[in-house]
């Protein structure tokens, strides 16, 4: 050990260091200290550990391109991309993604129709109005709900909410895009809530003070001035949300059907790529045939829509927060 | 805050805070959707398990009649997997979340592998089977057993648990470290006797949230073959297996009535398993805080 001082104490005169030791305590802090060669073969067993979530990435997406490489070369990117038809079962097999694509796109606008209002509702109410008494209820409230297993929701939609929603709409069949749509919406607004809450949390309270001290009353306030200042925050939640509600599985599995079609009409049956993936892998398919690799390529959209909305979140965030 | 047509201004301020009470109130109406949905969900869940929730539900094994049938192998199936899951994970979790916050120093290999932790959290849980299916089940020949599900499962959880432990190292004051190293501590000796145990509440109540979220996982079980009638309970790491989602999963999806009970039975004891460890992880965050506290 040096007989100086570790920096961190002695430079009064650089703020800034000091700054980025305290964010960051391994910048600076350890400079001087000595590492036997135990110490290192620890640090390189804990590198050796984070890599693990690196090539979990890389080995998903080589598992996907390469176990694709054998559907892509019977069936034409052009038949994939371009067709509206999607028929493994049949003997005739037609594979057109958008059968499957739009049942997702369905269930998905039906639950963003649900989740986003109510789920920045919850986020205004909870960081703007409630008292501190009805925090401490609402937010583990809503925790609960996010724990809520998927299969359980799945159940819920096709015994409870399709018989209910029979009542109203006439001609519902028993697995149909509404109910599926409306419930994995549920699902979805304690991430809304929360995540927005968080970005409204952020928002300084000098910009609400200037608004009231012009005459603002309470409402015009969070709605003109907080909410549009938390905008880039709000945005993410509502990207992050709707991309969980693309791979959402079970809901859609249990409650939207196993008829791959392309229709707008939600009281149909229809079916998710999702779904597909578990419909063929809970069968027998046998290995090698071309349905059974058809999971792998559905897989592989499924994985680069969800990957691209996320790293489009993480942007918006990055890019459009206010600095304050 | 209008003005009229002649440019006189009005302030109205009665009108406007009557507006804005009125809309505060939808606000809060549509929070306590949310939770009136919960409470729905348990109460129905409730009603249609009451004639099937007994001793006897609990300990039989899965049958084609609905009268004679139980969860006991997918009940132990799950807590297998609960476990294994565990000792995969939280080690493999915290050992790169202590890397991350104690070790790497700024730049793009740690923004690089922050970017891919949090895209690794949104992606879907199905195509995490998929990655267990190629790798476990058949590249690493593990067959469908409970180990290729619980690596697939660890996998599935490892962001949430690094991400926590994350935010547990990083609430600990510097000071902690500072006055340890001004000691002449060693790294690993600062980390393992004093930033761990202070960081301990924090990474428990992770770990238990993480874990609660992998039992309550079916698509990726499904993907790699968990089986759906499971007439044994597992005697290794290396058997075949189910877990309460696919049981749950595979009986809703039956057209019958009784099946639908047995269903609502499963989920009520999914539910109070999952309960108990949310339950668990305050309780464990509590008594760390009191322990703290009290020194």
């Amino acid at each position: 050990m040096s007989t100086e001082s570790p920096p961190t104490s002695t430079a009064p005169e650089s703020a800034a260091a000091e700054d980025r030791a305290a964010a960051r305590p391994a910048d600076d802090l350890t400079q001087q200290v000595y590492d036997s060669p135990k110490e290192l073969a620890i640090k390189y067993a804990l590198g050796a550990c984070a890599l693990v979530s690196v090539f979990t990435t890389l080995g998903i997406a080589a598992v996907l391109v390469i176990e694709s490489i054998p559907f892509f070369q019977e069936v034409a990117l052009t038949e994939f991309f371009g067709s509206a038809e999607w028929t493994p079962q049949f003997s005739e097999k037609h594979f057109g993604i958008w059968a499957l694509l739009s049942g997702t796109i369905l269930v998905t606008v039906i639950s963003a129709v649900v989740a986003l209002p109510i789920g920045l509702a919850s986020a205004i109410y909870i960081s703007e109005y409630a008292a501190d008494w009805v925090r401490r209820v609402l937010k583990p409230g809503l925790e609960l709900l996010a724990g809520v297993p998927t299969v359980v929701y799945g159940y819920f939609a096709l015994t409870f909410v399709t018989p209910l929603l029979q009542t109203f709409v006439p001609g519902l069949g028993v697995y149909n895009a509404l109910s599926a749509g409306i419930v994995v919406g549920i699902m979805i607004v304690p991430m809304v809530a929360s995540l927005s809450e968080d970005a409204l949390q952020a928002v300084p309270d000098s910009l609400s003070g200037a608004a009231y001290a012009l005459g603002a009353t309470k409402f015009e306030t969070v709605l003109r001035v907080n909410v549009p200042a938390a905008f880039s925050g709000i945005m993410a939640s509502f990207i992050l949300a709707v991309s969980r509600a693309i791979g959402e599985t079970m809901i859609v599995t249990l409650a939207a059907g196993a008829s791959p079609k392309m229709t707008l009409d939600p009281t149909q049956s229809i079916q998710t790529m999702t779904a597909f993936i578990v419909q063929v892998s809970k069968g027998d398919t046998p290995q090698g045939t071309i349905v059974y690799q058809s999971i792998f390529a559905v897989g592989l959209v499924l994985f680069l829509i969800t990957l691209a909305m996320n790293i489009f979140a993480t942007r918006i965030t990055q890019r459009y927060q206010e600095k304050y | 805050m209008e003005s009229s047509s002649n440019g006189t201004f009005h302030l109205r301020r009665t009108r406007r805070k009557r507006i804005g009470m009125i809309l505060a109130g939808v606000l809060f109406l549509a929070t306590i959707l949310g939770i009136v949905v919960l409470v729905t969900l348990l109460v129905d869940v409730a009603m249609q398990s009451r004639a099937w929730l007994d001793m006897q539900f609990l300990n039989s094994l899965p049958s084609r009649f609905a009268d004679q049938a139980g969860i006991k192998p997918p009940l132990y199936g799950s807590l297998w997997l609960m476990g294994l899951t565990a000792l995969i994970s939280v080690p493999l979790g915290v050992a790169s979340a202590v890397y991350l916050e104690e070790y790497a120093r700024d730049g793009w290999f740690l923004q690089l592998i922050q970017i891919n932790i949090a895209n690794l959290a949104g992606v879907p849980s199905v195509v995490y089977g998929i990655l267990g299916l190629a790798l476990f089940v058949r590249f690493a020949a593990l067959g469908q057993s409970l180990l290729a599900g619980a690596l697939t499962l660890s996998l599935l959880i490892l962001p949430i648990i690094i991400i926590s432990t994350q935010e547990a190292l990083r609430s600990l004051p510097t000071g902690l470290r500072e006055s340890a190293y001004a000691l002449g501590a060693t790294r690993w000796q600062v980390i393992w006797s004093h930033v761990l145990p202070n960081a301990a509440p924090g990474i428990f109540t992770g770990v238990i949230l993480a874990l609660s979220r992998a039992i309550g996982e079916t698509a990726p079980l499904i993907l790699i073959g968990a089986l759906t009638f499971v007439p044994f309970l597992p005697q290794s790491a290396m058997d075949q297996f189910t877990a309460l989602p696919i049981q749950i999963f595979n009986w809703t999806a039956r057209p019958q009535d009784e099946f639908r009970g047995l269903a609502a039975a499963a989920i009520v004891v999914l539910m109070i398993l999952l309960f108990a460890m949310n339950l668990s992880a305050i309780l464990l965050r509590d008594y760390f805080e009191r322990q703290t506290a009290g020194e």
